[in-house]
Protein backbone atom coordinates (compact mmCIF):
# COMPACT_ATOMS: atom_id res chain seq x y z
CA UNK A 1 0.00 0.00 0.00
CA UNK A 2 1.66 3.48 -0.81
CA UNK A 3 1.45 6.15 1.72
CA UNK A 4 1.45 9.88 0.66
CA UNK A 5 4.13 11.73 1.95
CA UNK A 6 2.74 14.16 4.82
CA UNK A 7 4.60 17.31 5.60
CA UNK A 8 5.72 18.23 8.26
CA UNK A 9 8.72 19.95 10.01
CA UNK A 10 11.85 18.75 8.07
CA UNK A 11 14.59 18.20 10.54
CA UNK A 12 17.59 17.63 8.08
CA UNK A 13 20.65 18.09 10.23
CA UNK A 14 20.25 17.56 13.43
CA UNK A 15 19.81 20.39 15.29
CA UNK A 16 22.22 20.18 18.37
CA UNK A 17 20.06 22.74 20.60
CA UNK A 18 16.59 20.90 20.53
CA UNK A 19 14.40 23.05 22.85
CA UNK A 20 13.38 21.21 25.99
CA UNK A 21 10.18 19.75 25.85
CA UNK A 22 9.12 17.58 29.16
CA UNK A 23 11.14 18.90 32.21
CA UNK A 24 10.63 16.10 34.95
CA UNK A 25 11.78 16.64 37.92
CA UNK A 26 12.47 14.09 40.37
CA UNK A 27 9.01 12.75 40.32
CA UNK A 28 7.85 9.92 42.93
CA UNK A 29 5.07 7.84 42.77
CA UNK A 30 4.96 5.10 45.38
CA UNK A 31 2.22 2.47 45.88
CA UNK A 32 4.19 0.93 48.60
CA UNK A 33 8.34 0.61 49.30
CA UNK A 34 9.27 -0.09 46.13
CA UNK A 35 6.13 -0.48 44.28
CA UNK A 36 6.07 2.20 42.12
CA UNK A 37 8.93 5.23 40.38
CA UNK A 38 10.81 6.90 42.71
CA UNK A 39 13.33 9.89 42.37
CA UNK A 40 12.94 10.10 38.15
CA UNK A 41 14.47 13.46 36.54
CA UNK A 42 15.51 13.98 33.02
CA UNK A 43 14.65 16.05 29.87
CA UNK A 44 12.93 14.95 26.55
CA UNK A 45 14.05 17.13 23.60
CA UNK A 46 11.89 18.35 20.90
CA UNK A 47 11.76 15.49 18.32
CA UNK A 48 13.62 13.20 20.44
CA UNK A 49 12.15 9.32 21.16
CA UNK A 50 13.09 8.09 24.67
CA UNK A 51 12.72 4.54 25.59
CA UNK A 52 11.93 3.67 29.60
CA UNK A 53 13.23 -0.11 29.45
CA UNK A 54 13.17 -2.43 32.35
CA UNK A 55 11.84 -5.96 33.46
CA UNK A 56 7.58 -6.06 34.51
CA UNK A 57 7.20 -4.38 37.82
CA UNK A 58 10.14 -2.09 37.30
CA UNK A 59 7.69 1.01 38.01
CA UNK A 60 7.89 1.84 33.96
CA UNK A 61 3.92 1.84 33.65
CA UNK A 62 3.88 4.09 36.87
CA UNK A 63 5.99 6.49 35.35
CA UNK A 64 4.15 7.05 32.26
CA UNK A 65 0.87 7.58 33.22
CA UNK A 66 2.35 10.32 35.97
CA UNK A 67 3.96 11.64 32.72
CA UNK A 68 0.85 11.51 30.96
CA UNK A 69 -0.82 12.85 33.34
CA UNK A 70 -3.08 10.08 34.01
CA UNK A 71 -1.87 10.22 38.04
CA UNK A 72 -0.44 12.87 40.12
CA UNK A 73 2.74 12.41 41.84
CA UNK A 74 3.70 12.28 45.40
CA UNK A 75 7.04 14.33 45.09
CA UNK A 76 8.05 16.07 41.88
CA UNK A 77 7.27 18.08 39.11
CA UNK A 78 6.32 17.63 35.11
CA UNK A 79 7.18 20.93 33.64
CA UNK A 80 5.95 20.99 29.31
CA UNK A 81 7.11 24.30 27.55
CA UNK A 82 6.05 24.77 24.21
CA UNK A 83 8.38 25.23 21.49
CA UNK A 84 8.66 29.34 20.94
CA UNK A 85 6.88 29.90 24.40
CA UNK A 86 8.43 31.13 27.35
CA UNK A 87 5.87 30.18 29.60
CA UNK A 88 6.26 26.48 31.42
CA UNK A 89 3.46 24.95 32.13
CA UNK A 90 3.35 22.61 35.44
CA UNK A 91 1.20 19.85 34.63
CA UNK A 92 -0.30 19.39 38.19
CA UNK A 93 -0.17 22.87 39.33
CA UNK A 94 -2.45 23.45 36.22
CA UNK A 95 -6.33 23.05 36.58
CA UNK A 96 -8.22 19.25 35.84
CA UNK A 97 -9.78 21.62 32.65
CA UNK A 98 -6.39 22.70 31.46
CA UNK A 99 -4.85 19.43 31.92
CA UNK A 100 -6.92 17.62 29.93
CA UNK A 101 -7.47 20.22 27.48
CA UNK A 102 -3.68 19.87 26.94
CA UNK A 103 -3.76 16.02 26.65
CA UNK A 104 -6.42 16.06 23.81
CA UNK A 105 -5.09 19.18 21.82
CA UNK A 106 -0.89 18.67 22.14
CA UNK A 107 -0.30 15.44 23.59
CA UNK A 108 -1.58 12.05 22.40
CA UNK A 109 -1.80 8.39 24.57
CA UNK A 110 -0.89 4.82 22.52
CA UNK A 111 -2.40 2.18 24.66
CA UNK A 112 -0.83 -1.20 25.24
CA UNK A 113 -4.43 -3.13 24.27
CA UNK A 114 -6.28 -0.93 21.46
CA UNK A 115 -8.95 -1.71 23.30
CA UNK A 116 -8.52 0.57 25.70
CA UNK A 117 -7.88 3.40 23.34
CA UNK A 118 -10.43 2.85 20.92
CA UNK A 119 -14.36 2.93 20.67
CA UNK A 120 -14.78 -0.68 20.22
CA UNK A 121 -18.46 -0.08 18.93
CA UNK A 122 -18.09 2.74 16.61
CA UNK A 123 -16.34 2.68 13.05
CA UNK A 124 -12.83 3.61 12.37
CA UNK A 125 -14.11 6.59 10.89
CA UNK A 126 -15.31 7.80 14.31
CA UNK A 127 -12.67 6.53 15.79
CA UNK A 128 -10.51 8.62 14.37
CA UNK A 129 -12.19 11.47 13.54
CA UNK A 130 -13.42 11.55 17.95
CA UNK A 131 -10.02 13.96 18.77
CA UNK A 132 -11.03 16.59 15.78
CA UNK A 133 -14.76 16.85 16.67
CA UNK A 134 -13.35 17.43 20.28
CA UNK A 135 -11.55 20.19 19.09
CA UNK A 136 -14.58 21.57 17.76
CA UNK A 137 -14.79 20.24 14.17
CA UNK A 138 -18.28 20.13 12.62
CA UNK A 139 -17.82 19.39 9.12
CA UNK A 140 -19.21 15.67 8.13
CA UNK A 141 -17.32 15.56 5.05
CA UNK A 142 -13.87 16.94 6.11
CA UNK A 143 -13.69 14.74 9.54
CA UNK A 144 -14.57 11.92 6.97
CA UNK A 145 -11.60 12.91 4.77
CA UNK A 146 -9.08 13.41 7.77
CA UNK A 147 -10.43 9.80 8.75
CA UNK A 148 -9.79 8.22 5.28
CA UNK A 149 -6.16 9.93 5.18
CA UNK A 150 -4.96 9.13 8.15
CA UNK A 151 -6.14 5.31 7.99
CA UNK A 152 -4.16 5.24 4.68
CA UNK A 153 -1.26 6.94 6.78
CA UNK A 154 -1.03 4.22 9.35
CA UNK A 155 -1.28 1.41 5.90
CA UNK A 156 -4.80 0.63 6.56
CA UNK A 157 -7.48 -0.09 3.59
CA UNK A 158 -9.32 3.42 3.34
CA UNK A 159 -12.28 1.66 2.39
CA UNK A 160 -13.07 0.03 5.60
CA UNK A 161 -13.43 3.47 7.40
CA UNK A 162 -16.81 2.22 8.00
CA UNK A 163 -15.90 -0.74 9.76
CA UNK A 164 -16.22 -0.98 13.72
CA UNK A 165 -12.87 -2.07 15.29
CA UNK A 166 -13.96 -5.74 16.28
CA UNK A 167 -13.72 -6.72 12.82
CA UNK A 168 -9.71 -5.64 12.41
CA UNK A 169 -7.19 -7.89 13.17
CA UNK A 170 -5.04 -7.11 16.53
CA UNK A 171 -1.91 -5.03 14.36
CA UNK A 172 -4.66 -3.15 12.63
CA UNK A 173 -6.76 -2.09 15.84
CA UNK A 174 -2.95 -1.18 16.74
CA UNK A 175 -2.33 0.75 13.93
CA UNK A 176 -5.82 2.39 14.05
CA UNK A 177 -4.89 3.09 17.47
CA UNK A 178 -1.91 5.38 16.33
CA UNK A 179 -4.18 7.07 13.58
CA UNK A 180 -6.61 8.16 16.07
CA UNK A 181 -4.07 9.60 18.50
CA UNK A 182 -1.97 11.04 15.84
CA UNK A 183 -5.38 13.18 13.98
CA UNK A 184 -4.60 16.14 16.14
CA UNK A 185 -0.67 16.53 15.09
CA UNK A 186 0.45 16.12 18.56
CA UNK A 187 3.53 17.66 19.39
CA UNK A 188 4.42 14.94 22.52
CA UNK A 189 3.05 11.01 22.23
CA UNK A 190 3.35 8.60 25.01
CA UNK A 191 3.24 4.80 24.04
CA UNK A 192 3.24 2.03 26.69
CA UNK A 193 4.07 -1.30 24.81
CA UNK A 194 2.85 -0.48 21.00
CA UNK A 195 3.89 -3.73 19.72
CA UNK A 196 3.20 -5.77 22.73
CA UNK A 197 0.72 -8.72 22.15
CA UNK A 198 1.90 -8.51 17.86
CA UNK A 199 3.14 -11.46 16.11
CA UNK A 200 6.86 -10.18 14.65
CA UNK A 201 6.00 -9.97 11.52
CA UNK A 202 2.96 -7.18 12.31
CA UNK A 203 5.56 -6.11 14.95
CA UNK A 204 8.23 -5.09 12.41
CA UNK A 205 5.49 -3.38 10.09
CA UNK A 206 3.98 -1.76 12.74
CA UNK A 207 7.51 -0.72 13.88
CA UNK A 208 8.55 0.50 10.32
CA UNK A 209 5.49 2.64 10.23
CA UNK A 210 5.93 4.32 13.65
CA UNK A 211 9.72 5.09 12.46
CA UNK A 212 8.90 7.11 9.53
CA UNK A 213 5.48 9.14 10.91
CA UNK A 214 7.81 9.81 14.04
CA UNK A 215 10.10 11.07 11.44
CA UNK A 216 8.43 13.01 9.31
CA UNK A 217 5.91 14.55 12.01
CA UNK A 218 9.09 15.75 14.17
CA UNK A 219 7.63 13.95 16.91
CA UNK A 220 8.66 13.60 20.25
CA UNK A 221 7.83 10.43 21.98
CA UNK A 222 8.03 8.74 25.58
CA UNK A 223 8.08 5.03 24.62
CA UNK A 224 7.56 2.68 27.58
CA UNK A 225 8.44 -0.96 26.33
CA UNK A 226 10.28 -4.38 27.85
CA UNK A 227 11.55 -4.94 24.46
CA UNK A 228 15.14 -3.86 23.67
CA UNK A 229 14.55 -4.85 19.93
CA UNK A 230 11.92 -2.34 20.02
CA UNK A 231 13.89 0.23 21.83
CA UNK A 232 17.25 -0.11 19.71
CA UNK A 233 14.79 0.57 16.42
CA UNK A 234 12.73 3.68 17.44
CA UNK A 235 14.63 5.49 20.79
CA UNK A 236 17.46 7.88 20.44
CA UNK A 237 17.99 7.84 24.47
CA UNK A 238 17.25 4.73 27.34
CA UNK A 239 16.29 4.85 30.88
CA UNK A 240 16.90 1.36 32.42
CA UNK A 241 14.53 1.49 35.53
CA UNK A 242 14.61 -1.26 38.27
CA UNK A 243 12.48 -1.17 41.29
CA UNK A 244 11.04 1.67 40.48
CA UNK A 245 14.57 3.50 40.17
CA UNK A 246 16.92 4.96 36.78
CA UNK A 247 19.93 2.62 36.96
CA UNK A 248 21.33 3.61 33.92
CA UNK A 249 20.66 6.33 30.95
CA UNK A 250 22.30 7.40 28.12
CA UNK A 251 22.55 7.19 24.31
CA UNK A 252 20.32 4.06 23.09
CA UNK A 253 23.35 2.17 20.97
CA UNK A 254 25.58 3.09 23.75
CA UNK A 255 23.70 1.30 26.34
CA UNK A 256 22.94 -1.76 24.35
CA UNK A 257 26.23 -2.37 23.50
CA UNK A 258 28.38 -1.27 26.52
CA UNK A 259 25.62 -1.79 29.49
CA UNK A 260 27.71 -0.43 32.61
CA UNK A 261 25.13 -1.34 35.02
CA UNK A 262 24.96 -5.15 36.26
CA UNK A 263 20.91 -5.38 35.67
CA UNK A 264 21.38 -3.89 32.00
CA UNK A 265 23.85 -6.63 31.34
CA UNK A 266 21.73 -9.12 32.50
CA UNK A 267 19.25 -7.58 30.36
CA UNK A 268 20.56 -7.25 27.24
CA UNK A 269 22.31 -10.90 27.75
CA UNK A 270 19.15 -11.96 28.14
CA UNK A 271 17.46 -11.36 24.71
CA UNK A 272 16.78 -14.44 22.54
CA UNK A 273 18.45 -14.61 18.93
CA UNK A 274 17.05 -17.32 16.96
CA UNK B 1 -58.50 14.28 50.76
CA UNK B 2 -58.83 10.40 51.41
CA UNK B 3 -56.08 10.32 54.40
CA UNK B 4 -53.49 11.46 51.50
CA UNK B 5 -51.44 14.51 51.98
CA UNK B 6 -52.79 17.53 49.04
CA UNK B 7 -50.92 15.67 45.96
CA UNK B 8 -50.25 12.36 47.43
CA UNK B 9 -46.24 13.43 48.91
CA UNK B 10 -45.44 14.52 52.25
CA UNK B 11 -44.44 18.47 52.76
CA UNK B 12 -41.30 17.66 53.41
CA UNK B 13 -40.50 15.48 49.90
CA UNK B 14 -42.26 18.42 47.96
CA UNK B 15 -39.91 21.05 49.85
CA UNK B 16 -37.20 19.17 48.80
CA UNK B 17 -38.06 18.89 45.35
CA UNK B 18 -38.72 22.30 45.01
CA UNK B 19 -35.30 23.26 46.18
CA UNK B 20 -33.70 20.87 43.24
CA UNK B 21 -36.51 23.07 40.99
CA UNK B 22 -34.89 26.12 41.65
CA UNK B 23 -31.52 24.99 41.40
CA UNK B 24 -32.43 23.01 37.62
CA UNK B 25 -33.94 26.55 36.60
CA UNK B 26 -30.83 28.70 37.73
CA UNK B 27 -28.40 26.36 36.32
CA UNK B 28 -30.40 25.29 32.54
CA UNK B 29 -29.75 21.85 31.31
CA UNK B 30 -27.98 20.74 34.56
CA UNK B 31 -28.76 17.86 36.28
CA UNK B 32 -29.90 18.29 40.06
CA UNK B 33 -29.76 14.86 41.87
CA UNK B 34 -32.76 14.87 44.42
CA UNK B 35 -34.31 12.27 47.13
CA UNK B 36 -36.56 9.93 44.82
CA UNK B 37 -39.12 8.75 46.68
CA UNK B 38 -41.30 5.50 45.85
CA UNK B 39 -44.81 6.41 43.66
CA UNK B 40 -47.58 3.94 43.56
CA UNK B 41 -46.79 2.94 40.13
CA UNK B 42 -43.56 1.01 38.71
CA UNK B 43 -40.50 3.01 37.29
CA UNK B 44 -40.48 3.84 33.56
CA UNK B 45 -44.24 4.68 33.61
CA UNK B 46 -43.40 8.63 34.82
CA UNK B 47 -42.68 8.68 38.59
CA UNK B 48 -39.94 11.45 38.00
CA UNK B 49 -42.75 13.24 36.04
CA UNK B 50 -45.60 12.83 38.76
CA UNK B 51 -42.98 13.44 41.46
CA UNK B 52 -42.88 17.21 39.94
CA UNK B 53 -46.17 17.64 38.97
CA UNK B 54 -46.92 16.77 42.85
CA UNK B 55 -44.11 19.13 43.90
CA UNK B 56 -44.91 22.58 42.06
CA UNK B 57 -49.24 21.48 41.93
CA UNK B 58 -51.52 24.49 43.86
CA UNK B 59 -54.65 24.07 44.63
CA UNK B 60 -56.04 26.05 41.63
CA UNK B 61 -53.88 24.34 38.89
CA UNK B 62 -55.30 23.25 36.18
CA UNK B 63 -53.60 20.13 35.05
CA UNK B 64 -53.38 18.04 31.75
CA UNK B 65 -51.86 14.75 31.09
CA UNK B 66 -50.77 13.62 27.69
CA UNK B 67 -48.79 10.22 26.62
CA UNK B 68 -47.48 10.48 23.28
CA UNK B 69 -49.42 13.20 22.79
CA UNK B 70 -52.55 11.48 23.27
CA UNK B 71 -55.54 12.62 26.16
CA UNK B 72 -56.76 8.83 26.48
CA UNK B 73 -53.96 6.82 26.74
CA UNK B 74 -53.74 4.34 29.77
CA UNK B 75 -50.67 6.13 31.76
CA UNK B 76 -52.40 9.83 30.81
CA UNK B 77 -55.87 8.21 31.88
CA UNK B 78 -54.36 6.85 34.80
CA UNK B 79 -51.72 9.68 36.25
CA UNK B 80 -54.62 12.30 35.54
CA UNK B 81 -57.49 10.38 37.77
CA UNK B 82 -54.74 10.10 40.38
CA UNK B 83 -54.42 13.19 40.78
CA UNK B 84 -58.05 14.20 40.75
CA UNK B 85 -57.74 11.99 43.66
CA UNK B 86 -55.35 12.94 46.16
CA UNK B 87 -54.66 16.49 45.55
CA UNK B 88 -58.42 17.66 44.16
CA UNK B 89 -57.29 19.95 41.58
CA UNK B 90 -59.48 19.98 38.57
CA UNK B 91 -58.37 18.50 35.33
CA UNK B 92 -58.76 19.23 31.29
CA UNK B 93 -57.82 17.85 28.32
CA UNK B 94 -57.64 21.36 26.64
CA UNK B 95 -53.86 22.29 26.07
CA UNK B 96 -54.83 26.14 26.23
CA UNK B 97 -56.76 26.25 29.76
CA UNK B 98 -54.07 23.96 31.58
CA UNK B 99 -51.36 25.64 34.01
CA UNK B 100 -49.57 22.03 34.29
CA UNK B 101 -49.22 19.94 31.79
CA UNK B 102 -47.33 16.40 32.39
CA UNK B 103 -46.20 15.04 29.40
CA UNK B 104 -44.29 11.87 27.57
CA UNK B 105 -42.68 11.79 24.62
CA UNK B 106 -44.30 15.17 23.12
CA UNK B 107 -44.82 18.43 23.48
CA UNK B 108 -48.21 19.85 22.42
CA UNK B 109 -48.88 21.58 18.83
CA UNK B 110 -50.39 24.55 20.06
CA UNK B 111 -48.23 26.87 21.03
CA UNK B 112 -47.36 27.29 25.14
CA UNK B 113 -48.08 30.75 26.41
CA UNK B 114 -45.79 32.43 29.40
CA UNK B 115 -46.97 30.86 33.12
CA UNK B 116 -47.73 27.22 31.13
CA UNK B 117 -45.15 24.67 32.94
CA UNK B 118 -44.52 21.43 31.02
CA UNK B 119 -43.26 18.51 32.80
CA UNK B 120 -41.38 15.68 31.34
CA UNK B 121 -40.96 11.56 32.00
CA UNK B 122 -37.39 10.84 31.27
CA UNK B 123 -36.52 7.63 31.61
CA UNK B 124 -32.43 8.14 31.00
CA UNK B 125 -31.44 11.40 31.93
CA UNK B 126 -28.14 11.65 30.55
CA UNK B 127 -27.49 12.19 27.20
CA UNK B 128 -23.70 10.77 27.15
CA UNK B 129 -24.91 7.58 28.83
CA UNK B 130 -24.62 4.94 25.53
CA UNK B 131 -20.63 6.71 24.95
CA UNK B 132 -19.98 7.00 28.55
CA UNK B 133 -20.86 4.44 31.01
CA UNK B 134 -19.36 6.13 33.74
CA UNK B 135 -21.35 8.14 35.76
CA UNK B 136 -18.14 9.77 37.36
CA UNK B 137 -16.91 10.50 33.72
CA UNK B 138 -19.74 11.42 32.45
CA UNK B 139 -20.29 14.15 34.95
CA UNK B 140 -16.59 15.08 34.63
CA UNK B 141 -17.57 15.46 30.92
CA UNK B 142 -20.44 17.89 31.75
CA UNK B 143 -18.62 19.79 34.42
CA UNK B 144 -15.56 20.59 31.69
CA UNK B 145 -17.61 20.84 28.83
CA UNK B 146 -16.08 17.78 26.84
CA UNK B 147 -18.90 17.34 24.39
CA UNK B 148 -17.02 15.87 21.36
CA UNK B 149 -18.30 12.41 22.21
CA UNK B 150 -21.87 13.90 21.17
CA UNK B 151 -20.90 14.11 17.57
CA UNK B 152 -19.27 10.69 17.46
CA UNK B 153 -22.75 9.47 17.72
CA UNK B 154 -23.90 11.49 15.41
CA UNK B 155 -20.94 10.59 12.97
CA UNK B 156 -22.18 6.89 12.94
CA UNK B 157 -25.56 8.06 12.19
CA UNK B 158 -24.41 9.81 8.61
CA UNK B 159 -21.72 6.83 8.51
CA UNK B 160 -24.06 4.52 8.40
CA UNK B 161 -27.34 5.71 7.40
CA UNK B 162 -26.41 8.87 5.51
CA UNK B 163 -28.26 10.99 7.22
CA UNK B 164 -28.79 11.79 11.17
CA UNK B 165 -30.95 8.69 12.12
CA UNK B 166 -31.74 9.62 15.40
CA UNK B 167 -35.54 10.47 15.71
CA UNK B 168 -35.91 11.10 19.21
CA UNK B 169 -34.18 11.96 22.51
CA UNK B 170 -32.00 14.24 20.00
CA UNK B 171 -29.05 15.69 21.95
CA UNK B 172 -29.92 19.81 22.73
CA UNK B 173 -27.34 22.35 23.54
CA UNK B 174 -28.79 24.74 26.55
CA UNK B 175 -28.19 28.26 26.77
CA UNK B 176 -24.51 27.60 25.27
CA UNK B 177 -23.20 25.70 28.00
CA UNK B 178 -24.68 22.02 29.29
CA UNK B 179 -25.54 19.25 26.62
CA UNK B 180 -29.10 17.76 27.08
CA UNK B 181 -31.48 14.82 26.47
CA UNK B 182 -34.72 16.56 25.76
CA UNK B 183 -36.36 12.90 26.95
CA UNK B 184 -37.61 11.06 24.18
CA UNK B 185 -39.60 13.42 22.51
CA UNK B 186 -39.53 13.17 18.56
CA UNK B 187 -36.64 15.59 16.85
CA UNK B 188 -39.74 16.98 15.74
CA UNK B 189 -40.26 18.95 18.79
CA UNK B 190 -37.00 20.17 19.16
CA UNK B 191 -37.14 23.74 17.61
CA UNK B 192 -40.40 23.43 20.33
CA UNK B 193 -37.95 24.01 23.11
CA UNK B 194 -35.84 27.33 21.63
CA UNK B 195 -36.87 29.91 23.15
CA UNK B 196 -40.15 28.42 24.75
CA UNK B 197 -42.31 31.07 26.78
CA UNK B 198 -43.18 28.23 29.03
CA UNK B 199 -41.12 26.64 31.99
CA UNK B 200 -39.77 23.27 31.12
CA UNK B 201 -38.88 20.75 33.94
CA UNK B 202 -37.88 17.06 33.37
CA UNK B 203 -37.56 14.67 35.93
CA UNK B 204 -36.54 10.89 35.39
CA UNK B 205 -37.48 8.85 38.80
CA UNK B 206 -35.51 5.90 38.50
CA UNK B 207 -32.32 8.00 38.25
CA UNK B 208 -33.58 10.62 40.89
CA UNK B 209 -32.07 13.35 38.53
CA UNK B 210 -34.36 16.84 37.28
CA UNK B 211 -33.29 19.22 34.86
CA UNK B 212 -34.85 22.33 33.32
CA UNK B 213 -35.41 24.60 30.39
CA UNK B 214 -36.10 28.20 31.66
CA UNK B 215 -38.59 30.01 29.72
CA UNK B 216 -36.88 32.08 26.90
CA UNK B 217 -33.80 30.11 27.05
CA UNK B 218 -31.72 29.44 23.85
CA UNK B 219 -31.65 25.19 22.63
CA UNK B 220 -29.80 23.96 19.84
CA UNK B 221 -30.19 20.67 18.08
CA UNK B 222 -26.65 19.25 17.57
CA UNK B 223 -25.78 18.79 14.06
CA UNK B 224 -22.73 18.78 11.66
CA UNK B 225 -22.41 22.07 9.24
CA UNK B 226 -22.82 19.99 5.92
CA UNK B 227 -25.82 17.64 7.77
CA UNK B 228 -27.69 20.42 9.61
CA UNK B 229 -30.56 19.49 12.07
CA UNK B 230 -33.59 18.62 10.16
CA UNK B 231 -36.95 17.61 11.65
CA UNK B 232 -39.49 14.88 10.05
CA UNK B 233 -41.83 15.65 7.41
CA UNK B 234 -44.67 14.04 6.28
CA UNK B 235 -46.04 13.54 2.56
CA UNK B 236 -49.49 12.81 3.91
CA UNK B 237 -52.05 15.24 5.93
CA UNK B 238 -53.88 14.07 9.50
CA UNK B 239 -57.03 12.03 7.68
CA UNK B 240 -59.26 13.34 10.73
CA UNK B 241 -58.33 17.52 10.78
CA UNK B 242 -56.08 17.79 7.30
CA UNK B 243 -53.08 19.92 9.28
CA UNK B 244 -50.23 19.42 7.35
CA UNK B 245 -47.86 20.73 10.06
CA UNK B 246 -48.54 18.26 12.93
CA UNK B 247 -46.89 15.38 14.18
CA UNK B 248 -48.20 12.52 12.51
CA UNK B 249 -48.91 8.80 13.61
CA UNK B 250 -49.47 6.09 11.33
CA UNK B 251 -52.37 3.91 12.14
CA UNK B 252 -52.93 0.53 10.35
CA UNK B 253 -56.26 0.14 10.07
CA UNK B 254 -56.99 -3.52 8.64
CA UNK B 255 -54.72 -6.15 7.13
CA UNK B 256 -55.28 -5.48 4.01
CA UNK B 257 -52.97 -2.43 3.61
CA UNK B 258 -55.11 0.03 4.51
CA UNK B 259 -53.46 2.51 6.89
CA UNK B 260 -53.62 6.38 7.72
CA UNK B 261 -52.00 8.72 9.33
CA UNK B 262 -53.42 10.85 12.16
CA UNK B 263 -52.52 13.95 14.69
CA UNK B 264 -50.47 12.21 17.53
CA UNK B 265 -51.83 15.11 19.62
CA UNK B 266 -55.04 14.27 19.95
CA UNK B 267 -56.49 17.58 21.73
CA UNK B 268 -55.04 19.76 18.83
CA UNK B 269 -56.93 17.69 16.35
CA UNK B 270 -60.18 17.51 18.13
CA UNK B 271 -59.73 22.11 18.12
CA UNK B 272 -59.23 21.67 14.73
CA UNK B 273 -62.05 19.42 13.47
CA UNK B 274 -64.28 21.63 15.77
CA UNK B 275 -63.10 24.94 14.32
CA UNK B 276 -63.79 23.49 10.90
CA UNK B 277 -67.14 21.71 11.59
Amino acid sequence: MSRPELPGPEIRCPDLARPVLLDVQDITRLYGPGKGCEAIDFRLHAGEVLGIVGESGSGKSTLLRVLAGLEAPDAGRVVYRRPGDADETDLYAIGEARRRALLRLEWGLVHQNPRDGLRMGVSAGANVGERLMALGQRHYGQLRAAGQEWMAQVELEPARIDDVPRTFSGGMQQRLQIARTLVTRPRLVFMDEPTGGLDVSVQARLLDMLRTLVRQLGLSVVLVTHDLAVARLLAHRLLVMRRGRVVEAGLTDQILDDPQHAYTQLLVSSVLTP
Amino acid sequence: MNGYNFAYLDEQTKRMIRRALLKAVAIPGYQVPFGGREMPMPYGWGTGGMQLTASILGADDVLKVIDQGADDTTNAVSIRAFFERVAGVETTTVTTAASVIQTRHRIPETPLEPGQILVFQVPIPEPLRFIEPSEQETRLMHALEEYGVMHVKLYEDIARHGHIATTYAYPVKVAGRYVMDPSPIPKFDNPKLDMSPALLLFGAGREKRLYAIPPYTRVESLDFEDHPFEVQRWDERCALCASADSFLDEVITDDAGGRLFVCSDTDYCESRREESA
